[in-house]
């Protein structure tokens, strides 16, 4: 009721008293609702990621066979563990950053400084693991096929187990050759020769009898993609129209390209957000060490690009739940 | 008072909630590796347990980083629900929309997807 009432003139055009609603600064409350209206965007990516996850519930890509690669293990299949070392760089950059504010409060410049410097390090590494995983993503593992319906059927041996397009495709008879813009048509080029032909598959799919073929589809009872039996095959293969390797915005070799559209959007919206946030650490490291805040009386804005560091962290922990463990 | 608390260093807590948000991770990552049939193929409340135990541990890990990474436990309460209980109002009420919409369209579509040639 107070604050409705005018108590004091005190020579000002408001006298609202001196209530702070919120109890806290006018950049500290800015901070907290530009989180929140970030939080929502981000919300609003992930619901739409769920809309189509739940529209193509039986045949989305399993994100186990997606994401298996680990640095020095070539053609180890490590699920999770890259990922799994990514959050806990973010979350430990997450603690130097709170640590830092935690050495602000007790106005230690060095340790300020010091955390500040940490936190840093650890997002730029962050950064360097995303590039590394997409990377992996873009340049595929195995190869597939795509059909003139768009579908992506992929190859497995006997045992079931995903096989790639170069151990089985025949040997090229003919020499086809990247298109450059000085070769062909002058405006257009391609960036990299597909490993091997549709031919070649074709035919490497015939001379192979005991390898087949699997389609996105998830056999709900067992939650595996639905492998066809030899003998059905070949009317799946007659309807193929390229080789897909790796993923792009265009194609994705394991599955939904919407998969790919999404993943790049959105680690890509949140790498973007880790990127800024990294230069904005930067700069308030710097104003750090030349004493700004010192000279100021206290570190809020350490605080304040603290909480955006923070946000961050926690946005990603909810892009690590339903990219790759749901 | 105020004033003496902010000169209080709070690294123990600090530490505490980073052994508690790694201990979360582990048991998550392991979760995802493991995929207990038991969890992974049974169904509950519209999906699997393993993805309701996921979704809680991620409720669970927001709620460290918010509350103590963040500070949201020493601010005032106005600014405390006015930041969290909007976002988990328009959070909750987006994803119900959305999600029933899309099993809407796959309970439309998913008869009429042609997967044998």
């Amino acid at each position: 009721m107070e604050a409705t009432i005018a108590t004091k003139a005190n020579g000002t055009s408001w006298g609202g008293g001196n209530n702070k609603p919120l109890g806290a600064s006018y950049g500290k409350m800015m901070m907290w609702f530009f989180i929140l209206s970030d939080a929502l965007t981000f919300s609003g990516f992930l619901a739409a990621y769920g809309l189509m996850r739940f529209k193509f519930i039986d045949s989305w890509p399993i994100a186990d066979e997606v994401f298996t690669h680990f640095p020095f293990l070539h053609g180890v299949h490590a699920p999770m563990y890259y990922v799994a070392l990514m959050t806990f760089v973010l979350i430990f950059s997450s603690v130097t950053m709170v640590l830092a504010v935690d050495a602000g409060h007790q106005m230690k410049k060095k340790k300020v400084s010091f955390y500040m410097l940490l936190t840093i390090i650890g997002g730029l590494i962050f950064l360097g693991s995303q590039a590394w995983e997409w990377k992996n993503f873009i340049k595929g593992s195995y190869g597939a096929v795509q059909l003139n319906d768009g579908k992506i059927i992929q190859f497995v041996d006997a045992s079931g187990h995903q096989i790639t397009l170069e151990s089985f495709a025949a040997p090229s008879h003919s020499e086809r050759v990247q298109h450059t813009k000085d070769k062909g048509i002058w405006f257009k080029k391609e960036a990299a020769l597909p490993p091997v032909s549709l031919t070649q598959v074709m035919e490497g799919f015939k001379a192979n009898t005991d390898i087949t073929i699997r389609t996105e589809q998830i056999d709900l009872s067992t939650r595996q993609k639905t492998i066809i039996p030899r003998e059905k095959a070949m009317a799946y293969l007659n309807n193929s129209k390229a080789v897909v390797k790796g993923a792009n915005l265009k194609v994705n070799e394991y599955g939904k390209t919407l998969f790919a559209d999404f993943f790049f959007f959105i680690t890509g919206f949140h790498g973007f957000h880790v990127f800024s946030g990294v230069l904005i650490n930067i700069i308030i490291f710097f104003n750090v060490l030349i004493g700004t805040y010192q000279r100021r009386g206290h570190y809020e804005m350490v605080e304040k690009v603290g909480l955006y560091w923070h946000f961050v962290d926690l946005v990603w922990v909810f892009v690590f739940t339903f990219f790759y463990l749901i | 008072m105020a004033h003496a608390q902010e000169h209080k260093s709070h690294t123990k807590l600090i530490w505490k909630v980073f052994i508690i948000l790694s201990i979360v991770t582990i048991v998550e990552v392991a979760l995802g590796i493991v995929k207990p049939d038991a969890l992974y193929l049974s169904k509950f409340l519209g999906t699997s347990p393993l993805n309701i135990i996921f979704i809680v541990l991620t409720i669970v890990k927001a709620y460290y980083i918010t509350w103590f990474f963040m500070h949201m436990a020493d601010e005032k309460k106005n600014l405390r629900r006015a930041v969290v209980w909007t976002a988990v109002f328009l959070i909750c009420y987006l994803a119900v929309l959305v999600l029933l919409e899309g099993a809407y369209i796959n309970d439309v579509l998913g008869p009429l997807t042609k997967w044998d040639y």
